[in-house]
């Protein structure tokens, strides 16, 4: 089996949900949506207080060609353009909407019917989907209308699924294989159209064994899409490493782009939502959240409403567990913890997660002792002890020599440190900075 | 013995067109300098924090020497004699700048800012910053990890454990800024030094609305306007809920102090109040009292207004 050829390391998978089938969140009493929930700028709400919405209603417009629309996802009032706290820990600004029924879009087809065809074509397939505010559900949330327009220099041979799912716990994608397989290959055929090409690859990890024999056994009869089973490793749903480990090509560091091996790279769950945007119309405001924990009494998969606060889920969840340490929005290698459970389910949010105390806590921190573990763990094949030490020392050059714009943040090399380093805060701190120096040096061009 | 002669010999005309070579090339390729630059990087500090904005204490003597005026020039760790003393070599006028010191305005001390979370991140304030609010409901106010006392070259700023927040010692402080820059919430000011270092500052960064910064930091400033109304000399002004004091305004009348309802409003280094009756007590209870160094006798001011 194929897998990516440097670093990686191997956590337990701790997939508690497996085997639990997706499950519908009652609606909340009032949902909130955060303006920027994609990477990029932030969008421009075109409501007002007071204003009546359904569900599907766009609320917010995308703020530049980097950005994305937002669609609130519940009917209601809006009750105030404010401020939230989210789960990148700083009060950003958002619509509050107070929920009344749910009385949705006549536009959107609610019908559990599988649409096979549809006539549009490329171009408004494209304008369907940034209609439908779409971006990257694995986490980055990358615009997808921009991602699925490549550079025009660039010939496009490969899509790439990513169902690789490498986060250990994280089991959204795993069972939105296996509930929706037909979407998913209806929404693949739908991106193969709009890149122009005939072959796709839907990259699965070898832990999931009934989905990849599900979706085999739902793609012999689909010429050019193809399963490929991958050997376990993480992060192995790095948008590098899966080009890597399906096609052996490796791309270049910043600034190019994984259309420049030729290949385009789609979550699982963005292709479920495109799915849904271009034959249902119905834009992107349910997600699945897998809400998990150790000490949780009933761990689930969750279809959610965004907005929803995060509360509400670890509730149904069972309640959050009272050694609870952490709350982490995201998977444990690359999940950001959250401030409190009053942030909303957004975009972004494949999960949730409560560590408890005892795991949760970093024990103190020694010197590094040069073992090179972090070496051998990183997949960019770059030296994070290197990178750390020269961030504490505020030393953005040689950092930037040291290609520190290649890391990923996947979090190996923390997780390996036998001197328990924050590398990784390091790595951040001084990818900041210097993605701020090269943008002035850009910007002075 | 000849042929210690000729090894004399031979060595010692060696020696003599070596050094004619030597002597020649040297006043060839001789490097011409200024000798002033010298001179000024004698009288300079020597420790290249970098305040002045050039990279070292001898690249500003060099811009000194070269500049047609002082203009834009302040060795901002310099006394204003020192100042003087190098526009003497260069031979331009030089305005005497006030003296300045940096004020940390934040009094979100342990007691006033309860944490609501653990950090255990890097120990930076940068990283910190970056990563979320840091461990207080507080988003604006002082992270703790001391970025500002690694950036200090002149050992001006130490953090007090008790309170968690550093502390400037203000007879060390040269003002240049380092301090300032390195810290991410700007939350350290240079505020002029003044007449026997008094200052009058609101000890508050926080520009969220009254109830928020409230319900977050004990003494957080809550934007309500009383000091603006009181000030005499329209010093204050209140911006995005949070009143900032001119200090090039500000005549240290200190009415803003008694005013304000959240005793944000710190007075420093005045000698006590004779006035005051009724609000004398509970003076072991000074929570802010340690954003300023402790050494001064007369800094009681803020130790009647603490309750």
């Amino acid at each position: 089996m194929n897998t990516f050829k440097i670093g990686g390391v191997h956590p337990e998978p701790n997939k508690l949900t497996a085997d639990r089938k997706i499950e519908t969140l009652a609606l909340p009493k009032q949902a909130v949506f955060p303006l920027s929930q994609h990477i990029g700028a932030p969008a421009v709400p075109c409501v007002q207080k007071g204003d009546t919405v359904r569900v599907g209603t766009r609320i917010a417009e995308p703020g530049g060609f980097m950005s994305a629309s937002i669609h609130s996802s519940v009917s209601g009032k809006v009750a105030k353009i404010d401020s939230v706290i989210d789960a990148s820990g700083l009060r950003k600004p958002a619509i509050f909407i107070d929920v009344e029924g749910d009385e949705w879009e006549p536009s959107i087809d609610r019908s559990d019917k599988l649409i096979l065809q549809s006539n549009k074509s490329r171009d408004e397939i494209i304008e369907c989907i940034k209609n439908a505010g779409i971006v990257g559900m694995g986490g980055a949330c990358f615009p997808t209308h921009v991602k699925l327009c490549p550079p025009k220099e660039c010939t496009i041979d490969t899509l790439i699924i990513n169902a690789v799912e490498c986060e250990p716990y994280l089991t959204a994608d795993h069972r939105l294989m296996l509930e929706h397989p037909d979407e998913i290959i209806i929404g693949i055929k739908i991106i193969l159209k709009v890149l122009g090409i005939d072959r796709a690859v839907i990259g699965v990890e070898a832990n999931k064994p009934d989905a990849i024999s599900l979706l085999q056994s739902k793609t012999s009869m689909v010429s050019g899409i193809e399963v490929m089973p991958l050997q376990m490793k993480y992060p192995q749903g790095g948008e590098k490493q899966l080009i890597e480990a399906v096609t052996g090509r490796q791309v270049p560091p910043p600034p190019a782009l994984p259309a420049n091996v030729g290949c385009v790279v789609q979550n699982v769950g963005t292709v479920f939502a495109i799915y849904e945007a271009v034959m249902k119309n119905k834009p992107l405001f349910e997600r699945i959240v897998t809400v998990t924990g150790k000490g949780l009494k009933n761990p689930c998969n969750l279809k959610v409403r965004m907005g929803t606060p995060v509360s509400q889920l670890i509730e149904y969840a069972g309640g959050m567990p009272e050694d609870t340490g952490k709350l982490i929005s995201g998977g444990p290698m690359m999940g950001r913890p959250l401030l409190d459970d009053t942030a909303p389910v957004v975009k972004g949010t494949s999960g949730l997660l409560m560590i408890p105390e005892a795991d949760a806590i970093r024990r103190e921190e020694r010197n590094c002792i040069r073992c090179a573990k972090c070496v051998q763990a990183c997949p960019m094949g770059l030296e994070p002890y290197l990178l750390a030490t020269a961030s504490e020392a505020s030393d953005w050059e040689c950092a930037e020599e040291n290609w520190i714009m290649s890391c990923i943040e996947c979090g190996c090399c923390q997780s390996t440190c036998p001197s328990r380093r924050p590398l990784l805060d390091w790595v951040r701190l001084a990818k900041n900075r210097v993605g701020g120096i090269i943008r002035a040096r850009n910007a002075k061009k | 013995m000849s042929f210690i002669l000729t090894a004399v010999l031979v060595l010692g005309l060696t020696g003599l067109v070596l050094g004619l070579v030597l002597y020649a090339v040297s006043r060839k390729f001789k490097v011409e300098t200024d000798p002033r630059v010298g001179q000024i990087t004698e009288l300079l500090p020597g420790a290249n924090c970098g305040g002045c904005g050039f990279p070292g204490c001898a690249a500003f003597a060099e811009a000194c020497v070269k500049s047609d005026s002082m203009e834009g020039l302040k060795c901002s760790v310099c006394k204003s004699e020192v100042m003087q003393q190098i526009a003497a070599i260069t031979g331009h006028a030089v305005e005497v700048g006030v003296e300045k010191v940096a004020v940390v305005r934040c009094a979100g001390s342990c007691d006033n800012r309860p944490g609501l979370r653990v950090y255990d991140g890097a120990k930076s304030c940068a990283a910190a910053a970056l990563m979320n609010g840091g461990a207080t409901g507080c988003f604006f106010g002082c992270l703790g990890c001391g970025d500002c006392v690694k950036a200090c070259k002149f050992d001006a700023i130490k953090m007090d454990p008790e309170t968690g927040l550093p502390v400037v010692d203000q007879d060390k402080c040269t003002a240049c800024g380092a301090c300032a820059k390195a810290c991410p919430r700007n939350v350290i000011e240079l505020r002029n030094k003044n007449k026997l270092d008094r200052r009058v500052y609101v000890s508050c960064v926080n520009k969220d609305k009254g109830p928020v910064a409230k319900k977050a930091c004990a003494v957080a400033c809550i934007g309500c306007g009383k000091c603006v109304k009181i000030c005499p000399f329209e010093a204050i002004t209140l911006e995005n809920n949070l009143a900032y004091i001119d200090f090039e305004k500000c005549r240290l009348c200190r009415k803003c102090v008694d005013e304000c309802p959240q005793h944000t409003i710190l007075a420093v280094n005045f000698p006590p109040k004779k006035v005051v009756a009724p609000a004398e007590p509970k003076a072991e209870e000074t929570p802010q009292a340690p954003v300023e160094p402790a050494p001064m006798p007369e800094n009681t001011v803020e130790q009647q207004k603490a309750e």
